[in-house]
């Protein structure tokens, strides 16, 4: 069922953005392509604009400024009814006084088909609900509710398939489960989806290709583990998990890397993984993941070998959650540094309380422009 | 029924991720709305104005009528009939009372108690509404009959010798005395308090009950402090729904009440339709009118931000 | 004490329970007053049964002309002020625009406005017209107090509609059209029912504004009316009882129809 790749599924936005009549903007000029067969995550807290960016590109929202693209058609002022774009609504929007079976054949007709039999059947099929044809939908669980609104809008095979929060309303463990039921569909069908979420899990394992969106803009745009190992702003690395961030200067540079001084210490940094300016003096915010750490008891601290960032702390907190154990530690460079350690070989002495030394591969370090608020992005909860 | 109390929808500006707002067809919603809101300006509006105008108009039917701006007639029109408008007022605050007494245990029984015969009870409630409410009232002169049941049982128990002392009722009647009037009044406006009552009931989560009663109210306390406070939507719009027609209301007192029963609502169609005095009637209408809209304004904004709270 | 415990925990419901009996008591009346053979003109006190009433209904001169006079003329009024208040409500729902405060209190007037200032201040206005009192009179009268109730119904089950509904018709292809008549008004029918069922009980039963609107028109609330002076046949009491027992019917089959079909689904 692959298509082969001529564009006409990529989706282009070129300089859109959206300012309501009461003088709120909701995105801020924007561009942004998805291509072809991709399956593409806007990821950010709740009115950060991607919810208005998706519903631009299905036509539910008339952009202030800027250029929808099709592949080569331009839709921006098509209707949604003429998009070769379907949704799937955030809490489904089933037609209650439909049937899920007329449900699923209600775009099919709107186009005119005949026989929707047949199409409506296998899509029925696809999504696991043969049996159900009949029942309306409050008479489903949300599960099977979801699958309805996939089913609906894919039968229409648009070229980009837009899915608004789709497993929002959904319990965790469900929700895992139509993450890889998702994936498996769009694997299949190899349609275009755009996926609007706040769930920061959800997107890395769905999406190929993730725009954290924040305050209407894009904020990065790259890879799930590209935007995780290699965040270039506070509030990336804070929203997509948890990032320890120190403030630091920079120092020297020592071939590809760069030295920098914070706390008394200094740290190991790769110019690469630098989104800040590094100008000698200059201020660098220094970012490394609670689980790049280790911990090593103050007494073996001659046992770390050479060449590792190292920072001194004291245990404030430990908290055994089963694969892992969470460590809080009083820091000089950083109060509250998190250190996420495996539970293979537990040392016993690693209590709270207990002098520690913090080390980590310079490699895993990444260095942000100090100008930011280094809190970005920590409040909104990502759920 | 319960819009009395309902605020108007929220456009939520605030959130526009998730209400749209729809921007083409400027001009639809204008469109939509003129021919309904034309009908209500000229056949609901345009007359207030005329019986405005009316009212201080001079003259006879035969040589026409002029405005005069003559006040006078609001005052000889109140002189004559204050005791017709004390008498509405009282009727209908009584009525109101009555219906708020006897439809909250019956609206409290549909919305918690009914189980299966919800519905049941429900139809019940409002199936009178579909027979004629004049042949509905014209059963209560069988009921209250001086013969008949009601009559008799109430005479042996002494009842009507504490009414008559009440001035409610005279010798051994109750047709053609203000209890008669009142009752037949309650009774054809209580499904008007009923159903706004059961609304708010409704709405009322039963989980509430029960955290009562976890945190040691008795039922009786329970009900003071979380059902009634609660219902009070309810009880504001079933009082008004109750009130208004109730002290408007002429049909009753005609058909139960004596001369002595008279409301303002007889004098009012009298006045319109018999004696032909229409800048009388237009002034007592007027007046009838702004004395509700006052009462219905003060009761709103009490209810509104001291009880509601 | 188990007695007065045992009454004290259904206080409520043997309360609300005398409150039905005595908003059914005058129905019930009216039922058996239909098989009374009255000695006078007035049919108040009981005498003996038959069913003569019953097997000539319309043998009363002129009642069943104004019955038919007062279903015209709540079947009119139902269509009217339906469709007007649909179109408000859509408006009031689904746009914003000025004047919504005005809009507001001109719907909610005329429910706060005693009858009789309304028929009153409508006289006053179809005299000043010079109009012909009458049928359209009437219609127009019932039309205008039927409007705000049909709004009322109308607009709270299009407000709790949900706008994504309408939105992924148009997503599925549906033209504004195809998305009015295949989603909207399906999901809005029972409160435009709703409203037209309350607007006809309203016209068929309203007596006041009709009668001060009526000129020689007589319909049958008037007619009652006229009869409480002049003489009750019994045959009111027969319509009286018809259109109780219809009334029900046509509720209780409704029930039992949705019941079936919610039970075949499930």
């Amino acid at each position: 069922m692959k298509t082969t790749p001529d564009n006409s599924g990529d989706v282009r936005l070129s300089g859109i953005s959206k300012t309501y009549d009461n003088g709120f903007t909701a995105v801020q000029p924007l561009d942004l392509t998805v291509p072809e067969g991709s399956f593409f995550a806007l990821l950010g807290a709740s009115g950060c604009g991607k919810t208005t960016t998706l519903r631009m590109i299905a036509g539910l929202e008339e952009p202030s400024s800027g250029t929808v693209r099709l592949g080569d058609q331009d839709v921006t002022h098509l209707p949604p009814y003429k998009r070769p774009v379907n949704t799937v609504f955030q809490s489904y929007a089933l037609f209650p006084h439909l049937d899920i079976y007329e449900n699923v054949a209600f775009g099919l007709r709107r186009r005119g088909v005949k026989s929707v039999k047949k199409q409506v059947e296998e899509m029925l099929e696809l999504v696991q609900l043969g049996e159900q044809a009949r029942k309306k939908p409050h008479q489903l669980s949300g599960g099977q509710q979801q699958r309805v609104a996939v089913a609906r809008a894919l039968i229409n095979h648009p070229k980009v398939l837009l899915l608004d929060e789709p497993l929002g309303a959904l319990d965790l463990k469900l929700r895992r489960q139509m993450q890889l039921e998702l994936k498996r569909i769009q694997t299949e069908v190899g349609i275009t989806f755009v996926h609007v979420t706040h769930d920061q899990e959800e997107a890395m394992t769905m999406a190929d290709t993730v725009a954290v969106m924040n305050g209407g803009r894009v904020e990065q745009l790259g890879a799930p583990t590209d935007l995780y190992e290699n965040p270039r702003t506070t509030f990336v690395a804070n929203f997509l998990g948890t990032s320890n961030l120190i403030e630091a200067e920079v120092d020297t540079k020592n071939g590809a890397d760069i030295v920098l001084k914070a706390g008394g210490g200094k740290l190991v940094l790769p110019e690469a993984r630098c989104s800040a300016p590094t100008t000698a003096g200059g201020k660098v915010l220094v970012g490394i993941r609670p689980e790049k750490i280790a911990l090593t008891h103050a007494d073996d601290a001659g046992s770390i070998p050479e060449g590792r960032n190292r920072v001194t702390g004291k245990i404030a907190d430990a908290s055994f959650i089963g694969v892992s154990t969470q460590y809080v530690i009083d820091t000089p460079v950083c109060d509250e540094f998190a250190v996420y350690a495996q539970n293979v070989e537990r040392d016993g002495r690693l209590v709270p309380g207990a002098d520690v030394v913090l080390h980590w591969s310079p490699a895993h370090t990444f260095g942000l422009d100090a100008a930011q608020d280094i809190d970005a992005g920590t409040e909104e909860e990502a759920a | 029924m319960s819009t009395l109390t309902e605020a108007p929808p929220p456009l939520a500006p605030a959130e526009p991720e998730q209400k749209p707002v729809r921007k083409r067809g400027r001009f639809t919603p204008y469109w939509l709305l003129l021919p309904g809101i034309l009908w209500l300006v000229v056949f609901f509006a345009l007359p207030m104005i005329y019986q405005a105008s009316t009212s201080v108009q001079q003259g006879s039917l035969e040589d026409g009528y002029k405005i005069t701006w003559h006040f006078a007639t609001y005052w000889d029109a109140l002189a004559e009939y204050w005791p017709q408008f004390l008498r509405s007022v009282f009727y209908a605050a009584a009525a109101t009372l009555l219906c708020l007494v006897l439809g909250y245990p019956l609206a409290y029984l549909i919305a918690f108690r009914a189980g299966r015969w919800k519905n049941l009870i429900m139809i019940l409630v409002i199936a009178p509404f579909f027979t004629s409410f004049l042949i509905r009232t014209l059963a209560w002169k069988t009921i209250l009959s001086d013969s008949g049941p009601v009559v008799h049982t109430l005479n042996s128990l002494h009842v009507l010798d504490l009414t008559n002392w009440l001035g409610w009722t005279a010798g051994d009647r109750v047709l053609a005395t203000p209890l008669a009037v009142v009752c037949g009044l309650t009774y054809n406006f209580l499904p008007f308090m009923i159903l706004p009552l059961y609304t708010s009931l409704e709405r009322i989560d039963g989980r509430l009950h029960e955290a009562a009663g976890d945190l040691y109210a008795k039922p009786w306390t329970t009900f003071r402090k979380v059902t009634f406070p609660l219902s009070m939507p309810g009880v504001v719009s079933g009082t008004l729904l109750t009130f208004i027609p109730a002290a408007g209301d002429y049909v009753n007192a005609e058909l139960l009440g004596s001369t002595d029963t008279r409301m303002i609502g007889n004098v009012i169609q009298t006045q319109f339709l018999r004696i032909l005095d229409y800048p009388t009637a237009a002034a007592l209408s007027f007046i009838l009118m702004a004395a509700i809209l006052a009462m219905v304004t003060l009761y709103i904004r009490r209810s509104g931000t001291e009880d509601l709270v | 004490m188990p007695v007065v415990n045992w009454l004290k925990r259904r206080l409520v419901v043997i309360a609300g329970l005398l409150t039905l009996a005595y908003l059914l008591l005058p129905n019930v009346v009216v039922t058996v007053f239909s098989f009374n053979k009255p000695k006078g003109r007035f049919n108040y006190e009981w005498q003996q049964f038959s069913t003569d009433a019953w097997k000539d209904p319309c043998g009363v001169a002129d009642m069943c002309g104004s019955l038919s006079i007062s279903l015209q003329i709540a079947v009119w009024a139902t269509v009217g002020a339906t469709l007007l208040g649909t179109m408000i409500s859509f408006a009031l729902v689904r746009y914003r625009f000025r004047a919504r405060g005005a809009v507001n209190s001109l719907i909610f007037l005329p429910m706060a406005m005693p009858e009789v200032v309304m028929a009153a201040s409508l006289l006053t206005l179809f005299l000043n017209m010079g109009a012909q009192l009458g049928f359209w009179t009437i219609l127009i009268a019932h039309i205008m107090f039927c409007l705000s109730f049909v709004v009322t119904a109308v607009k709270a089950r299009v407000m709790s509609m949900d706008p994504r509904l309408e939105e992924a018709a148009r997503d599925l292809y549906a033209g504004p059209v195809q998305t009015f008549l295949r989603v909207t008004l399906p999901i809005a029918a029972p409160g435009i029912a709703a409203g037209a069922l309350l607007s006809f009980a309203l016209s068929f039963d309203d007596f006041i504004i009709t009668n001060f609107n009526a000129g020689s028109t007589v319909t049958f609330p008037m007619f009652v009316w006229g009869s409480a002076q002049r003489g009750t046949p019994v045959q009111i009491n027969v319509i009286g009882t018809a259109m109780f027992l219809i009334a029900v019917l046509f509720v209780l089959t409704s029930m039992v129809i949705t019941n079936r079909r919610n039970k075949q689904k499930a």
